[in-house]
């Protein structure tokens, strides 16, 4: 696989996923005839020498969870190819799947239940050094330790020694941030960090993982549902609905103009603290007794306020609407076909991103 | 003002009456524990109109929660309620026989709570957990329903909540997160109560579900004329679905008021930080926490609980424990702060 050539610039890429699908249930002899599309024909690629802060956001059931297990490789895709570094991901040898695992960094929704609360949050920190064998020597070690704790924000000596009950929410989680960081990952993949914790405790967790970013250049891959964090924290979005891409671009694009209905109600339905800008009316519920194989056509149809006859029997295509948007909607469809498939060909690239940044805190 | 802004004013007006629905006074709920007592729920006062929509908000641990399973009488050893009255349509329930308190619960007052996690009983289908209740309520002298009148209140619940009457049929495991909640509060709405609790109802689902399910919350409470208490902290949601608004910090109501004079001049230096912080779609900025965290509720400070991360504490806030003052309509703020401003 050559690197990739994007507008004019060779980079290589990480990882690629190239037409992914992947479907869950089977219509086969035994199969209940029930099949859910997860994620429907996706092409992105997450490059490493242009990190950058990419939200994936959609409802429940949109698939977000299943694409990030997909990133992380704990799902095999149905249909289509994955490539770490250009190599199919089926076919790596062991020493690469190994580098992989470590490459890429998970954080979970719930930092209560990825803490064994037997054990000393000591024991989250040294099983991945043990494990990948970072280092035999315990000076090193305590080293290690320590530093990753003190990027993000928390005091070794508050924090080492300590049961998960004695920890508040927000700072367990800044340990999981601080036990994916001690691996020295290129891309860390955070599902949902922050919405098991308090409101108050959001900004101190996002702001650590804004700052692996920015200081030590690691790609995140930010899963949520609430736009209003992705919109403070990340450059890139890419809003699923039911396992389709609908929309993606830069979020100074995406949040401000949405072009597809469904971003559009996901924006409008964010509660805004603004007593005086409540809700419109009711929007309609999902239905979900017709399957995905069911739907031909676009799978918000049933849904959408501006559906036309076209929508219930042609699939989308992805339509540039500028340089950083694109949407799969009819609405859109005289901007044209994309040629590239890679959604990631409307994201902004690292140069462009630095500026646009606030400084540095 | 536009159109769906003046219906909603003129909803809003024509919903609320003069009359009190639920008054509170002086509750304390507390906990008794080896090391000493817990005063999760501390000398809580406040009133609720009929037809009123009152959000309680607060961080996890001060005492929302507590204040609002003290309410329905559900407060569990080594729990108890240590002292005050809840009027609710002029009756007190702190006073009932634990018969009567089992009657008024779901008939007077209802709780919704978080249907999405693990309210339901799981082997159980939709429509016996619905019927559970009303069954269980019917007064000794009065014929029980026959299958057909059930199952027809059970269909006419499940549609007033927004579900296909299919559903009756089904197990909690078969429903997404959404349904699960519809149905909590059609089990809720069963026998027209007065009070609906809702206790975060919509904490583990997403935006677009979570505005579809507070909208049929608000057309349900329409069409019962009950009031609303809603537990949670979003403070997007109390904007967006309530009328007044009680904010609690460690244990007790710092402030009280009308939603939209709270969030255009929050009092409580804590409640203008909450407010604060919030992160907007409007202009992307830098994140503005609360520094510190809330006190061990077992280890209150001798003063004002808020005050080692108040930014406008003075002398007095480490001595003494600010009161409930009025400041001017149906505001009340409890801060050492306003006391020149109510005597002058």
């Amino acid at each position: 696989m050559p690197p990739v050539r994007r507008r004019g610039q060779v980079v290589s890429t990480f990882l690629e996923l190239d037409h992914v699908t992947k479907t869950f249930g089977s219509q086969g002899m035994f199969g209940s005839g029930d099949v859910t599309v997860a994620v429907d024909d996706v092409s992105l690629t997450i490059d490493e020498d242009e990190p950058s802060i990419t939200t994936v956001a959609g409802e429940s059931g949109s698939g977000k969870t299943t694409l990030s297990r997909l990133l992380l490789g704990s799902h095999v895709p149905s249909g289509g190819r994955m490539l770490y570094r250009g190599k199919d991901f089926t076919k790596l040898t062991r020493r690469e799947r190994r580098n992989f695992r470590r490459e890429i960094q998970p954080i979970f929704q719930d930092p209560f239940e990825s803490y064994n609360p037997f054990y000393k949050v000591d024991h989250v920190l040294d099983a991945p050094i043990k494990n990948f064998k970072l280092t035999s020597s315990t000076r090193e070690k305590h080293q290690m330790i320590e530093d990753a704790l003190e990027m993000v924000g928390l005091v070794p000596e508050e924090t080492l020694g300590r049961f998960p009950h004695q920890l508040s929410g927000g700072q367990r989680q800044r340990i999981m941030v601080a036990r994916a960081l001690l691996l020295k990952p290129r891309v860390i993949l955070a599902d949902e960090p922050v919405s098991m914790v308090d409101a108050s405790l959001r900004a101190t967790i996002l702001d650590s993982i804004r700052r692996l970013n920015r200081d030590l250049g690691i790609s995140v891959v930010y899963v949520t549902h609430d736009l209003t964090t992705a919109y403070q924290i990340s450059d890139n979005i890419i809003i699923m609905y039911r396992g389709t891409v609908v929309e993606a671009g830069t979020v100074d694009e995406v949040i401000p103009n949405p072009q597809h209905p469904y971003t559009q109600l996901l924006i409008e339905s964010i509660p805004q603290p603004d007593p005086k800008n409540r809700w419109g009316s009711e929007p309609p519920q999902q239905d979900w007794d017709t399957t995905d194989t069911q739907i031909a056509g676009c799978r918000f149809a049933d849904r959408c306020p501006a559906v036309m006859d076209i929508c219930r029997t042609k699939k989308p295509a992805q339509y540039l609407i500028n340089k950083n948007q694109l949407t799969t909607c009819f609405l859109h469809e005289e901007k044209g076909e994309m040629e590239n498939p890679d959604i990631t060909s409307t994201f902004q690239i690292e140069s462009e991103t630095i500026k646009a940044r606030p400084a540095n805190q | 003002m536009s159109t769906e802004q003046a219906i909603q004013t003129y909803r809003q007006d024509a919903r609320i009456t003069d009359v009190d629905a639920l008054v509170v006074k002086n509750f304390s709920v507390y906990y008794e524990t080896d090391t000493g007592t817990v005063k999760a729920c501390d000398d809580v006062s406040f009133t609720l109109k009929q037809g009123e929509r009152f959000a309680l908000v607060g961080e996890s641990g001060s005492g929302k929660t507590t204040l609002a399973m003290g309410l329905m009488r559900l407060t569990r050893p080594p729990g108890h309620i240590a002292s005050g009255s809840v009027m609710l349509n002029g009756r007190d329930i702190t006073t009932l026989s634990d018969d009567d308190m089992r009657k008024a619960r779901l008939s007077d007052l209802a709780l919704v709570p978080q249907g999405a996690m693990n309210s339901l009983n799981p082997v159980m289908r939709i429509e016996h957990q619905i019927v559970d209740g009303i069954l269980d309520h019917l007064e000794e002298d009065e014929p029980a329903p026959t299958k057909e009148e059930l199952q027809e209140t059970v269909r006419d619940l499940l549609i007033r909540v927004g579900l296909r009457p299919g559903v009756a049929r089904l197990f909690p495991h078969e429903l997404s997160g959404g349904m699960k909640q519809r149905v909590a509060m059609a089990i809720g709405i069963s026998l027209r109560p007065r009070l609906i609790i809702a206790d975060e109802p919509t904490s583990a689902l997403d935006v677009v579900v979570q505005r579809q399910i507070m909208q049929t919350l608000g057309r349900l409470q329409e069409g019962l004329d009950a009031s609303i208490m809603l537990v949670g902290h979003d403070m997007g949601l109390v904007a967006q679905f309530a009328d007044t608004i009680g904010v609690m910090y460690a244990g007790k109501l710092v402030e009280v008021g009308p939603v939209e004079e709270v969030f255009s001049d929050p009092k409580h230096p804590y409640t203008r930080l909450l407010i604060g912080s919030l992160p907007s779609l409007k202009e992307k900025r830098e994140f503005l926490g609360i520094p510190g965290l809330p006190p061990q509720l077992i280890f209150l400070p001798k003063g004002c609980a808020f005050e080692d991360r108040c930014p406008s504490r003075f002398e007095k806030c480490a001595g003494s424990v600010p009161q409930k003052l009025n400041i001017g309509g149906r505001r009340d703020v409890a801060c050492h702060l306003y006391e020149g401003e109510v005597k002058s």
